[in-house]
Formats: C-alpha cells, sequence, structure tokens
C-alpha cells in the first residue's frame, strides 16, 4: 500500500508498486491534465512537482513516492488561475496546448528556485520540455511576465 | 450511457444519447441554409438528421439557419468549428469569422466541436486549407442570420427593414425611435422567417470587419492552461479497456507465433487479441500485430514488453537507408518523366558553356506531435461511437466502418482536441484499432501508442534525392534550369505499384519556377516505398525549396554576387508564373512573383541584410517559398562555433497570406514553423535497417527544444486584400535552405544534405 498526498488530498494506492506516477494520476485517479509524451522523461509532458520540485511522473515510480506531497496542474492554485497560467493566457502562449501543463509546472518550479530568471536560466530550466509546436519563444515571454507578478 | 469523469460541454464527449431532433421543432425543414459547396448540406438537414450530437447542438438551439450557427433565447450564439484544433487556431479563427459577419458579440459566443458530418463540407484539416475554403460560406452563414434578426425586428416593430441596423453589438436597433431588440429576443420570431437568397445579403467592408484582421487570444487558452480534458488521450469512458499493441516491427510484416504466458501474468492485463495484417495496398488499415487488453495504460504497456512474439518480416526486410540512398541518387542522375517544361534546356545545355550541377538529399521524418496517436471506441451491435483526435473525421466513419462491415452512418465520431497533428492524424488507422477491439472484447477500448509506436510506424514524410543542373550566362543567371526529385511517393500508402509523384506532390514546389529563366523542366523519378508514406507538415515542398533555395544561392556565389542581391535577379521583374494550378485557383491566386519580391524585400529590410559582412562563424541566409498559395521569406542569422555548433540566433520570416483572419494566431503559426523548420534541419532524421526503424523516442529522433530552436523568431505579416491563404504550413519550407545558405556565409561549408548532424555539425 503506498500512501501520498495528491493535490493536498491523501491518497493510498494498492496496485503495482512499479506502475509510473504519470499513470497513476492519468487512469486511476482520472486527473488527466498531466500528460503522456514519452515515457522515458524526455519531454516533459508529464512534468507535477514533488514536494515542490519538478519531476518527470512518467520515469517516476509510485512505490517510490510513498509520503511524498505532489502537486499537479490541477492543483497548483486554488483560487483561480496561477500567476504562470494566467502569463501563459496574456501572451497566448498555447498552440496545440498538450505539452503546456508540463511547461507550466517546469515554470512554476523555476521561478520558484530563480524568482527573476535570466534568458540562460529559463533556456537551462526549460529545455528538457518538448514544445513540438514550437511555442518557445512565447513561453520564454511569459516565464518572464509571470516573473514581474510574482514579484 | 457514458458518462466521463470531467464533464466538458467544449468537445462533446459527454452524455452520447442521440439528442432528440429537436426540442426546437423549429429545426431543419424551414430554415436550412445552403452553405459551402456541399449538396449535402442542404439534404441531410432537410431529413432533420442530425449526425452531430452531444451536450450542446446547433440543431437544439431556437435559431439554427444553418449547420454552422444556431442562437438561444439568451442570447447565446453557438458556432460550430468543424475542423479540428491542433494548434492551427481554428476555433477561433472560425467562429470569429461567422461572428463577425453575425455582428455577435464574441463574449456571448460558445464554440462547439462539430462531429464528422458531411453536412458541414470538407473537415479535412489538412492542407492548410480551414480559412481559404470556409472564409466564404461562414460570413454567409453570419450575414443570413444577421438579416433575418433584422427583419424579425422591422417585422416586430412595424418599420421597414432599412431602417434598422445590427448596431452596436448582439441586438438589432432602430435608431430615429431610439429601440433595440437583442439577438436572442429576436430568436424566435427569426426562425419563422424564410432563408434569404445569397442575392438579398449585404456583406461588411472590410473596414467595418470588427473580429477579422484583429488578434485574439484562443478561445480555449484558459483551459488549456488548467489543465482540462480536451484531448484524446484525456478521454474517459466508464468501462473502458486499454490496449497496447505490438505492430509487426517490418511494413506487412505477419505474426509468425506468439507466447503470451508472461503477458498475462502481469497484474491488470486481461487476455491478448490478435489483429489482422492488412491486405495491400495498406492505405488506413492497421498494420495488424498483437493487441494486449488491461485495466490501465501501463499494464497494457508492461504485458507488451512481456510479449515474444515471432515475426515473418516480409519483402520489405530488404530496406536499409544507406544502400536506399545510393538507389535514390543513381536514379536522380538519370533522365526522369517530365513533368513541366518551358522552351528547351536541352539545346541551351548542348550549347556548352558554363554548367552548374548539384545533388541534395533529405531524410525520412517523423510527426512526432507530443499526443501520440490514440483513441476509444466503443461498438454497440452494429453502432458505433469513436472519441478520436483526428485530422479526418469523415475517414474515422468510412474507415471504422469497412473493417467493421458497417455503414458508414453508423459510426458517429467524435472530435477532441489534437495534442499537434501535423498531418499523422489524417490517417485513421489508430481509431480503427480501436474499433475493432472494442468489437472484439465488447468493451469500449482506449487504443495507446507510445512513443515508440509513434515513432516507429509512423506515415513518414519522404526521404529525397534531387538533382539539379543550370546553364549560366557571363554574368552568371541561368539559360537553362532542369531539377528532378527522386522520393517513394504519398502514392504508395493508396497504391502499392505506385513509384512516380503524382501531381498533387509534384505541385508542391516543383512544377513551377518562380525565376526569370527561359528554359525549365523539372522531372520525377520513381522509387518503391518500404515504409508507410504520408503527408507532414508542408509535405515535399521540405525537400524540394532546400533543393531549389539552395541551388540558386549556389549559383549566386559561383556568380560572384550577393546572394539576396542575386535571388531578386533571379525572380526578376513582376509576373504572373504557371503555377500548373486548375483554372479556379489561378483565377483567385495567381502565382504573382511580384508578391514574392515583396515578401524577400521586406524580410531582408527587416533582418538588417548586407549591414554586417559575413564569415568568420558568422553569417545570414536568406530563402523564400510560396506554398499553400502563401509567398514566404526568411532569412536565418547564425553562428557555428569552432567545435562547430550552430546556433539559430534569429530567423526573420515576412509572410504574405492575403486577408488573415486573426494575425496572432498566424504569428504563432509562423514562429511554429521557424522551430519545426531549425528542428528538422539540425537533427530530424529517421532510418531504417533491414527494415526496421532505427529511432524510437526524442533522444535518437531529436527535435527542437528552447535551447536549439532560434532564439529570436520576427515574423511580419504583409497587409493585404488579397483571397486568404494557407498559414499552418508555408513557414517551414524556406527555414532549412536559410539556416544551410547561412552556415554557408558564415563558413563557406555547403550543406546539400539534411539533417546539419550528417556534415559534422550540431
Amino acid at each position: 500500500m503506498v500512501r501520498l498526498k495528491i493535490n493536498g488530498s491523501a491518497r493510498s494506492f494498492d496496485g503495482d508498486p512499479e506502475m509510473p506516477l504519470l499513470w497513476y494520476l492519468r487512469d486511476i485517479l482520472g486527473l488527466t491534465g498531466t500528460k503522456f509524451g514519452c515515457g522515458m522523461g524526455l519531454c516533459g509532458a508529464c512534468t507535477v512537482l514533488d514536494n515542490g520540485k519538478a519531476i518527470r511522473s512518467c520515469s517516476k515510480q509510485i512505490g517510490t513516492v510513498e509520503g511524498h506531497e505532489i502537486t499537479t496542474i490541477e492543483g497548483i492554485s486554488e483560487h483561480g488561475p496561477h500567476s504562470v497560467q494566467k502569463a501563459w493566457a496574456e501572451v497566448n502562449v498555447p498552440q496545440c496546448g498538450y505539452c503546456q501543463p508540463g511547461q507550466i509546472m517546469q515554470a512554476v518550479s523555476l521561478l520558484s528556485s530563480k524568482p527573476k530568471p535570466t534568458d540562460e536560466d529559463i533556456d537551462d530550466g526549460m529545455s528538457g520540455n518538448i514544445c513540438r509546436c514550437g511555442t518557445y519563444q512565447r513561453i520564454r515571454a511569459a516565464i518572464k511576465e509571470a516573473a514581474k507578478e510574482l514579484a | 450511457m457514458i458518462t466521463l469523469e470531467n464533464e466538458s460541454e467544449k468537445i462533446s464527449i459527454a452524455n452520447v444519447t442521440r439528442r432528440s431532433f429537436l426540442q426546437g421543432a423549429l429545426s431543419a425543414s424551414a430554415f436550412v441554409l445552403a452553405v459551402g459547396k456541399s449538396p449535402l448540406l442542404v439534404s441531410a438537414a432537410r431529413t432533420g438528421a442530425p449526425a452531430a450530437a452531444g451536450a450542446l447542438s446547433i440543431d437544439a438551439t431556437v435559431f439554427h439557419p444553418g449547420v454552422f450557427l444556431g442562437i438561444q433565447p439568451d442570447g447565446t450564439v453557438l458556432i460550430v468549428s468543424h475542423r479540428t484544433e491542433m494548434g492551427n487556431g481554428v476555433r477561433t479563427s472560425l467562429p470569429r469569422i461567422l461572428a463577425d459577419e453575425l455582428d455577435a458579440d464574441w463574449s456571448r459566443v460558445k464554440v462547439i466541436q462539430g462531429d464528422a458530418d458531411e453536412r458541414y463540407g470538407s473537415q479535412d484539416t489538412d492542407g492548410s486549407h480551414s480559412v481559404r475554403e470556409f472564409f466564404e460560406p461562414l460570413r454567409e452563414a453570419g450575414a443570413t442570420a444577421r438579416l433575418m434578426l433584422i427583419r424579425a425586428a422591422a417585422q416586430q416593430w412595424g418599420v421597414p427593414e432599412s431602417q434598422c441596423v445590427a448596431d452596436p453589438v448582439h441586438v438589432v436597433s432602430h435608431r430615429s425611435s431610439n429601440r433595440t431588440l437583442g439577438y436572442g429576443e429576436l430568436a424566435a420570431a427569426a426562425a419563422k422567417l424564410p432563408v434569404p437568397k445569397r442575392e438579398e445579403l449585404k456583406f461588411k467592408s472590410p473596414q467595418e470587419w470588427r473580429y477579422i484582421g484583429k488578434p485574439a487570444p484562443g478561445y480555449d487558452v484558459t483551459d488549456v492552461c488548467a489543465g482540462k480534458p480536451l484531448f484524446g488521450m484525456d478521454v474517459r469512458v466508464d468501462g473502458m479497456l486499454y490496449a497496447a499493441i505490438a505492430h509487426p516491427p517490418v511494413l506487412g510484416g505477419k505474426v509468425k507465433s506468439v507466447d503470451d504466458a508472461a503477458t498475462l501474468k502481469v497484474k491488470g492485463v486481461q487476455k491478448t487479441i490478435a489483429i489482422d495484417p492488412f491486405k495491400a495496398p495498406h492505405a488506413f488499415q492497421p498494420l495488424g500485430g498483437v493487441a494486449v487488453i488491461a485495466d490501465n495504460t501501463w499494464s497494457a504497456f508492461k504485458g507488451r514488453n512481456q510479449l515474444k512474439i515471432e515475426w515473418d518480416n516480409g519483402a520489405h526486410a530488404s530496406y536499409s537507408s544507406a544502400d536506399y540512398k545510393k538507389q535514390l541518387q543513381e536514379t536522380a542522375r538519370q533522365p526522369g518523366k517530365a513533368v513541366k517544361a518551358i522552351g528547351d534546356p536541352d539545346a541551351e545545355f548542348a550549347k556548352g558553356g558554363k554548367i552548374i550541377e548539384a545533388e541534395y538529399f533529405a531524410p525520412h521524418l517523423a510527426h512526432a506531435s507530443m499526443e501520440p496517436p490514440v483513441a476509444v471506441a466503443d461498438v454497440r451491435g452494429d453502432k458505433v461511437t469513436v472519441w478520436s483526435p483526428t485530422q479526418n473525421p469523415v475517414g474515422v466513419q468510412e474507415e471504422v466502418a469497412k473493417a467493421l462491415g458497417l455503414k458508414k452512418e453508423d459510426i458517429t465520431c467524435h472530435v477532441t482536441f489534437l495534442g499537434g497533428g501535423f498531418g499523422r492524424k489524417s490517417k485513421p488507422d489508430y481509431a480503427v484499432e480501436a474499433a475493432v477491439l472494442s468489437k472484439k472484447t465488447g468493451k469500449p477500448v482506449k487504443v495507446v501508442w507510445s512513443r515508440e509506436d509513434d515513432i516507429k510506424f509512423d506515415y513518414f514524410h519522404s526521404v529525397a534525392a534531387m538533382y539539379l543542373k543550370a546553364a549560366v550566362d557571363d554574368k552568371g543567371m541561368p539559360k537553362a534550369w532542369v531539377q528532378r526529385s527522386v522520393f517513394p511517393p504519398i502514392g504508395s500508402t493508396f497504391d502499392k505499384d505506385a513509384v512516380y509523384s503524382d501531381e498533387g506532390e509534384m505541385s508542391l514546389g516543383w512544377n513551377v519556377i518562380p525565376f526569370d529563366v527561359a528554359n525549365f523542366r523539372s522531372e520525377n523519378g520513381p522509387a518503391t516505398a518500404h515504409v508507410r508514406i504520408g503527408w507532414l507538415r508542408s509535405v515535399a515542398n521540405i525537400y524540394h525549396a532546400f533543393a531549389v533555395q539552395s541551388f540558386a544561392n549556389e549559383l549566386a556565389y559561383a556568380a560572384n554576387r550577393d546572394p539576396y542581391d542575386y535571388l531578386m535577379a533571379l525572380i526578376g521583374p513582376g509576373r504572373t508564373v504557371d503555377a500548373g494550378q486548375d483554372a479556379e485557383t489561378a483565377k483567385k491566386y495567381p502565382y504573382d512573383t511580384a508578391r514574392l519580391r515583396h515578401v524577400a524585400e521586406l524580410a531582408a529590410e527587416k533582418a538588417e541584410w548586407g549591414k554586417r559582412k559575413p564569415g568568420n562563424g558568422w553569417g545570414m541566409g536568406i530563402a523564400v517559398h510560396r506554398s499553400f498559395l502563401t509567398y514566404v521569406a526568411s532569412v536565418a542569422e547564425v553562428v557555428v562555433d569552432s567545435n562547430k555548433s550552430v546556433l539559430v540566433r534569429r530567423v526573420t520570416t515576412v509572410v504574405d497570406a492575403g486577408i488573415v483572419a486573426n494575425p496572432d494566431m498566424v504569428r504563432s503559426q509562423f514562429e511554429g514553423a521557424a522551430v519545426f523548420g531549425t528542428g528538422l534541419t539540425r537533427a530530424g532524421e529517421i532510418t531504417a535497417t533491414n527494415g526496421v526503424i532505427d529511432q524510437s523516442n526524442f533522444h535518437d529522433y531529436r527535435v527542437a527544444r528552447m535551447n536549439d530552436a532560434p532564439a529570436h523568431i520576427d515574423v511580419t505579416i504583409v497587409e493585404s486584400s488579397a483571397a486568404p491563404a494557407g498559414v499552418g504550413e508555408p513557414g517551414v519550407p524556406p527555414i532549412a535552405p536559410a539556416i544551410c545558405n547561412a552556415i554557408y556565409a558564415a563558413t563557406g561549408q555547403r550543406i546539400r544534405e539534411l539533417p546539419l548532424t550528417r556534415n559534422g555539425l550540431s
């Protein structure tokens, strides 16, 4: 039995402890905001916060996050959109939008460690997240926008 | 019968109860409006058969003149987006065209996604034609409803129609008596009026447009950023099983034997099911193989890894990219089938003088949309419901019907958002897999492709070899030009014997020369396909533009001229050139080299071409290309460091796409195209060994990331009153040649083969 917190709620799971956190979120809990992109931690579509830090949920076995607090895109803000989500909408970042929950989670994590990121910080922090539509320029602009808002 | 954990009214994946033919009994019969080109629009509506059913439906509104809009008594305007949202912005741009002509308040518009339904006309969301094909029909739909609302108000007030206007927004006003009535208040009365003829309609002038040509954020941007369940991957249906499929590693392979003992021991796995191999040509049929049916996706994947399958690989096991490349190149050196000829290039070559030749090569590419192929199907007797991220909803109906021996009308296809498409999701093979497995299990089944499936079993962009030859005069300008391309054609997907390109692929940058050359011939040579070939964002334009624009650059250096100046001289004076278009297209969209010149001039100006001397690892390159009726010029600025690592510092793109519906979306399409183009230029390459694709995931099929995408992308949209043209694809073709030309300017290294990684660059 694995016990953990997802978006503030206590959860327990007695299935295969090797199941990646991603599929527990998506298939068992129905939290489909966290996306499947590669299954190898190469694209970042599945990014969630594990005790506040961005991780790739596709490569994290549920058995290894016993007792952790996991935050997904559905849980990043209780009262309306998060500043990062607002900045994303303001800049009109998404094209297809599939990777954007992962991008947003990565950006939230980046801004928590680097509240005033430089272009280089943003490149370093975000290059693990692929956007096949190519919205990188707007992602960079939205992160700067959110940094202003959060400052 | 079906419930979803998260109901979303935006995509009708909820409450699939074939909704009554209308509560709005005012429905179909009287208020049919022939919108679009499809004759079915009228007849289907008259018989009152709404193929589309969902939480919200146009047919259920009080006033719905035609299939694209309906108005509720509370003034809510429902507008259908009948084409697929995959980042192209159609759920914003198309409804806004209609809303503009209706003078509707955009904040009171609800966009609903159209199911597969021939009443809408074409739903094939590929070929960059959503706006250009539906600009007029949607305006007509809006203008028709507006006139009917005005007439309803005039009748109610007993005043002449001519005194009433739809102004300021969402209301009809009678100014002299200071009266207004809202659209909602007028809906029931408007529904009783006859639908006006087209000649009666008054269209707004471009100066009066309130939405067309004005930037707007995506209609769904908030939901997308909130992670709402919008995508095919997010569909959840009660009682649904999950399937992962072991596909034959080689195209046309068959299962010889299968041992599923270990698979069946995996927790959550229920059973394995064989899927029949296709009958050639493969077209959109499933590849066949063995499906693992499980309680969740992970168990299905894990179970699949435990399968022990012996395959009969068949004839395509001979396919190896290194040998195949040589074959293509040898074919490209031989005369091919003439596609287009002007003058007599051979006579010009025979005269001798300076001849310049070059060969180019570009590999297969995979689409690699962020959402791998996925579909849910629920077969109940002879009725089927499919939820699919698809660019081709009617294709889903047709292919599922064919596979299950049913009628197309029995297949309901709900279209979800697509996590990227790029042409891959025009091919409904994965939806057919879901339907076949639902039939065999008696339960709804979700088929999920892994990234490895997606990359190994794609409908690949073609590998191509090109040969170009020019005879130049003493100023270095070409007197004769021959170009030949050789690639396994898309036609091979539908005809196993097809080895030559059809007119379609030749029209993608090969059957036309926008240059001022008196003697020209384009040719195509034969190539046999050994993998599934499909269309990928801008298709054959990618390799054709790479060859033509690189060759033009080579000629410039051979003439010892600045490449931009030379390119402009090559394009020559503004004129209409024959682009092999049908008469209607040629009239509406003549190939006008003045527009090509203009985008090139603007791009050079914005990029500050010529301000800095190239060399020492810094350079600029320019390329122009017209595709999908849109004129594009891109200038790439690169820095190549001592480790031969290429930084694309800036891409400057200028686009003339005629009238644009939503400039911000157009800008984002061209920003995205610059990234897509940069990714394929750097490292995009799919190869095969013994028929098996060598790549499998993003570590060995590299796409652009933030740190190797262009650092800045500057997009300028030319203001134009010309008819709207394509925007989703035309940004891609100029990028590879612009970057490669820039690398030459920076280093003197000529790139004749994509990607850069084949040239010792990274």
